[in-house]
């Protein structure tokens, strides 16, 4: 009997062999792909069960980690919820992490590569690990101000320091309380997910960000450096400006806002045309100028369809396919296929501010360890330069006269020059129009370049818009020591 | 099989005195309780941060089962294989460890205390008390045979008790394989296993001749002639019956493998194989087409991601400890073992691997195939046929059921209800297997006992009854 017993004695070592093959192949192989399945709840708990970073503005916490009875060690807490929930986001249980909670997680659970050591360390002295921390580029007034104003539309204001592309502001309404959907009791956060879903507009998407709407006469920032940089215009170039405009090869007449006359001689200055926002003057530039040249200076001023990590993921912003001069007349007035986030249109304006050279910008200012030594600080980093300083000079010089003269009286704020541009778009039919308002201050000293947006205002950008940004850019001169 | 008589085991003659290596076997057991000690501190100060006051009575008691197994083995099988007790001391070690981290857990959930840990405990030193009394009892293995059809008897009443017990007292989880009376639940198929084996073996040596040697060649194989292919149809439907009645999947292919591995091994005819499974690929057709349970498992085996909120949440969730244990493991108990459904008894493989690792589960297997295929030595070296037989079974019996429960547990196979040997939470299973391994060390003994020892071994205790028995 020894024969098959021996044979019997190899097959079990070929069994054990499988066993042993097949667990390689579990715990080595597919180790990554079970870790991370949405439903494996252990690398939550785990987080859950170490004390999470917290996200910090001018000093205050406004997302924070604190100890619990429960088996999930710690509560998120945002104790100015609302105010800040487009940017934070929220930490839940049962969606994940969301914004800057999502786009910096491995920072604030403390698995980032930064912290490597640290956790080293803290093995060896028994410390209980901890998440770091994101300390936000935010400026509390500006963010707070813009929430303020934005009450009761749909809307979103986003804020930058046009010399380095660091972010003062990022609001977008309706808001929500990201502290009910991160909560330890399931049930009450569905209910509360379930509220979110059956409004009309979902809070948890940031506008000023994740989505994109047509810019409307904010463009013609960009198709007035398009002319400038040509070489063949200077902002007292005389261009046309007839009261209607029929698009070439079709029999579409563009009329001017309430259809209106731009000049009484059909021709005007391209620094009145801003000024007053001529819809015919522009359509007609934009044709004269080209789709290459609009298309290139809209590319260079971010406008290329690809989305930023600032470290939130956005939208992209583009010009959208222009098939004919008639399609090229509609989008040099941000009509058409145009789409621009709101953090896109203050790109714009931050660059015009900032000399023409446009900073990319970005949300997190500093990631400290949790013993608040700052283990990586933001270097502000050169995005593209879409015009030369002197086109920057003379666009400035326009944008300064649309506050001073035309559209943007509204964001005049007393003591500082404001330039400005604002917009207007059509949605379509029956359905109220979008409001703009980009711009940056002191004129001649930039310190800060915003864009608001109101989302189906029903007003113009100038008397629904404008008047935001000054409150903001008020705001922010205030807490500068101006 | 080489010279001397070959019904004696104890014919052989060295010429140089055999060692018992008894000596080896206290530093191994020493090392076993050792390794459990330390895992049950880093448990407790890792899940509580500090050391449970019961530790040192825990202790005191889990190396004292050990200490009294080993004076009894040096004492009643002083030349018995000495890596048998120690692989079973760290396997039921590291069961305990696991049950109690897992109490822990459940503590923190629902503040129960108590836990199974304790009672687990107390099972092991009911099993060791099976393992003395097996010793005690049986000073020679081959009395066994004697009983064969008695134990036939009786593990057949055990395997089909259950069956025509009412549901309220033998149904749990939808197996019907349970005992339960007076808050004790106890799962008798463990006990029948062995009982069948020990039938298997002595029938099987009987007969073997017959089935072996009246055959016809057909196509370069031995076919058995029509009528004596009896046994395995039996055994087969035996095996069927058991899937029917009981909802018992895991006994089922486990009576149905050991009976046929045993049956070749009996009469060296691999044709007995190809038989077995051709009639298992049958049985397991059938099943499948006519059982409901049996697709399910089938179907979730096959796609457990399909079915992880329903039928295969216990694989996925298995699957997901694995996965996130890795390599080194999140550490005796730093994972959360607990989020897997029964983790103390059929998934206590899948526990062991989230905190101990790839390597730690490993190194479970490996303990496992040390304690495999020392038995299928002592199989090897042991002289008389039933002997052979019964150690080779036994030794199978524990490497098939581990196979069954780890591949179910890893998504090998599909899931059974069989339990982890020596190392899953659950009486019956624990003693029962105390009682195998007795009976190799029993027939390890023999296998490896000189004809006259050197030194008369303490004549005081009498060794002289066992002298008397002859087969």
């Amino acid at each position: 009997m020894n024969a098959p017993l021996r044979r019997v004695a190899i097959s079990v070592l070929v069994l054990f062999t499988l066993l042993i093959v097949n667990v390689n192949y579990i715990q080595v192989v597919r180790s990554d792909e079970l870790r991370e399945d949405s439903g494996n709840t252990r690398v939550l708990t785990e987080e859950y069960s170490r004390e999470r970073g917290s996200i910090v503005v001018d000093g205050t916490e406004v997302a924070l980690s604190t100890p619990t009875d429960d088996t999930l060690e710690y509560l998120r807490e945002y104790p100015q919820g609302p105010v800040y929930a487009p940017v934070t986001g929220y930490y839940s249980l049962l969606y994940g992490g969301w914004q800057v909670e999502r786009a910096e997680n491995d920072v604030l659970a403390g698995s980032d590569d930064r912290l490597a050591l640290r956790r080293l360390a803290d093995l060896f002295t028994g410390r209980d690990p901890a998440g770091g921390d994101v300390v936000l580029t935010l400026d509390a007034a500006v963010q707070e101000t813009a929430m303020a104003q934005l009450d009761g539309v749909t809307g979103a204001v986003v804020a930058l320091d046009p010399a380095t592309g660091a972010v003062l502001g990022m609001a977008s309404t309706p808001t929500y309380d990201p502290a009910q959907l991160s909560s330890h009791d399931p049930a009450a956060i569905r209910a509360y997910a379930a509220e979110l879903d059956a409004m009309d507009t979902d809070p948890r998407l940031n506008r000023a960000v994740q989505d994109n709407y047509p810019p409307g006469s904010v463009f013609k920032v960009i198709v007035s450096a398009a002319a400038l940089a040509s070489g063949g215009y200077t902002p007292d170039t005389v261009i046309p400006a007839p009261d209607t405009l029929t698009l070439p090869g079709t029999s579409t007449q563009l009329r001017n806002f309430g259809n209106s006359s731009c000049s009484s001689s059909q021709e005007q200055s391209l620094i009145d045309a801003l000024t007053i926002s001529c819809n015919t003057a522009f359509a007609q530039l934009g044709i004269d100028l080209g789709e290459d040249a609009v298309r290139e200076m809209a590319e260079g001023f971010g406008m290329t369809g690809e989305p930023l990590e600032i470290p939130i993921e956005t939208a992209g912003s583009s010009v959208g396919d222009i098939e004919s001069e008639a399609a090229l007349g509609q989008s040099s007035i941000g009509q058409r296929d145009v789409r621009m986030t709101p953090l896109q249109a203050a790109m714009v304006a931050a660059a015009v501010g900032n000399d023409g050279t446009l900073m990319t910008p970005y949300l997190v200012d500093q990631v400290r360890a949790p013993d608040l030594t700052v283990i990586d600080r933001a270097d502000p980093e050169e995005l593209s330069e879409p015009v030369t300083p002197e086109v920057a000079d003379q666009l400035q010089e326009m944008m300064e006269s649309v506050v001073a003269n035309g559209s943007g009286r509204a964001a005049r704020v007393p003591g500082v020059t404001v330039a400005g541009k604002t917009g207007t778009a059509q949605v379509a039919e029956d359905v109220p129009d979008h409001n703009w308002f980009i711009g940056f201050a002191p004129a001649d000293d930039p310190q800060i370049a915003v864009a608001v947006f109101v989302a189906n205002g029903g007003g113009t950008g100038g008397d629904t818009s404008a008047p935001i940004a000054r409150q903001v850019i008020e705001a922010y001169l205030e807490g500068q020591g101006g | 099989m080489t010279a001397g008589p070959s019904t004696d085991p104890r014919a052989a003659a060295p010429s140089t005195p055999t060692p018992t290596r008894r000596n080896t076997e206290l530093a191994l057991l020493g090392f076993a309780v050792l390794i459990t000690l330390a895992a049950q501190s880093i448990v407790d100060l890792t899940v509580t941060g500090s050391l449970r006051a019961e530790l040192a009575g825990f202790g005191a008691w889990f190396a004292g089962i050990w200490a009294v197994l080993h004076l009894v083995v040096r004492t009643l099988a002083p030349y018995a294989d000495p890596l048998l007790l120690p692989a079973v001391a760290l396997l039921s070690g590291l069961g305990l460890t696991m049950i109690h981290r897992l109490d822990l857990a459940d503590e923190q959930v629902d503040g129960a205390s108590g836990g199974d840990a304790p009672v687990q405990l107390l099972w092991a030193t009911v099993g060791a008390g099976l393992f003395i009394a097996v010793l005690v009892i049986l000073r020679d293995h081959r009395l066994l045979a004697r009983f064969a059809y008695t134990l036939a008897l009786v593990g057949l009443v055990l395997l089909a008790l259950p069956a025509v017990l009412p549901a309220s007292v033998s149904e749990v989880y939808g197996a019907k394989i349970w005992i339960r009376v007076a808050g004790f639940s106890i799962q008798p198929g463990e006990f029948a296993k062995i009982c069948l084996i020990v039938f298997f073996a002595s029938y099987l040596v009987d007969k073997r001749d017959v089935l072996a040697l009246a055959s016809r060649r057909v196509m370069g194989l031995e076919i058995p002639r029509a009528r004596d292919l009896g046994p395995v149809l039996v055994a087969w439907a035996l095996s069927i019956l058991v899937l029917v009645f009981e909802r018992d999947l895991g006994s089922s292919l486990l009576l149905f493998g050991i009976f046929v591995v045993m049956l070749y091994v009996a009469t060296e005819r691999s044709s007995w194989l190809l038989i077995g499974l051709g009639l298992f690929a049958a049985g397991a057709f059938i099943a499948y087409q006519l059982f409901g349970h049996v697709r399910v498992r089938v179907d979730t085996w096959l796609d457990p991601f399909a079915y992880r909120d329903e039928g295969g949440y216990q694989l996925v969730q298995s699957l997901f400890g694995l996965g996130t244990g890795g390599l080194f493991g999140a550490g005796l108990g730093g994972g959360r073992p607990d989020q897997v459904p029964v983790a103390k008894s059929d998934f206590i493989a899948a526990a062991l691997g989230e905190e101990l690792g790839l390597f730690g589960l490993v190194a479970l297997i490996v303990v496992y195939l040390i304690l495999v295929e020392r038995g299928l030595r002592t199989s090897l070296v042991v002289r008389d046929a039933f002997g052979k037989l019964l150690a080779g079974g036994l030794a199978f019996a524990v490497a098939w059921q581990l196979f069954v429960v780890l591949g179910g547990v890893t998504g090998l196979l599909p899931l059974t209800g069989l339990t982890t040997p020596f190392v899953a939470y659950g009486g019956s299973s624990l003693v029962a297997n105390f009682g195998l391994v007795a009976i190799l060390v029993r027939i390890s003994d023999a296998a490896r006992r000189p004809a006259a020892p050197p030194a008369p071994p303490k004549p005081a205790i009498g060794e002289a009854p066992t002298e008397v028995v002859t087969p």
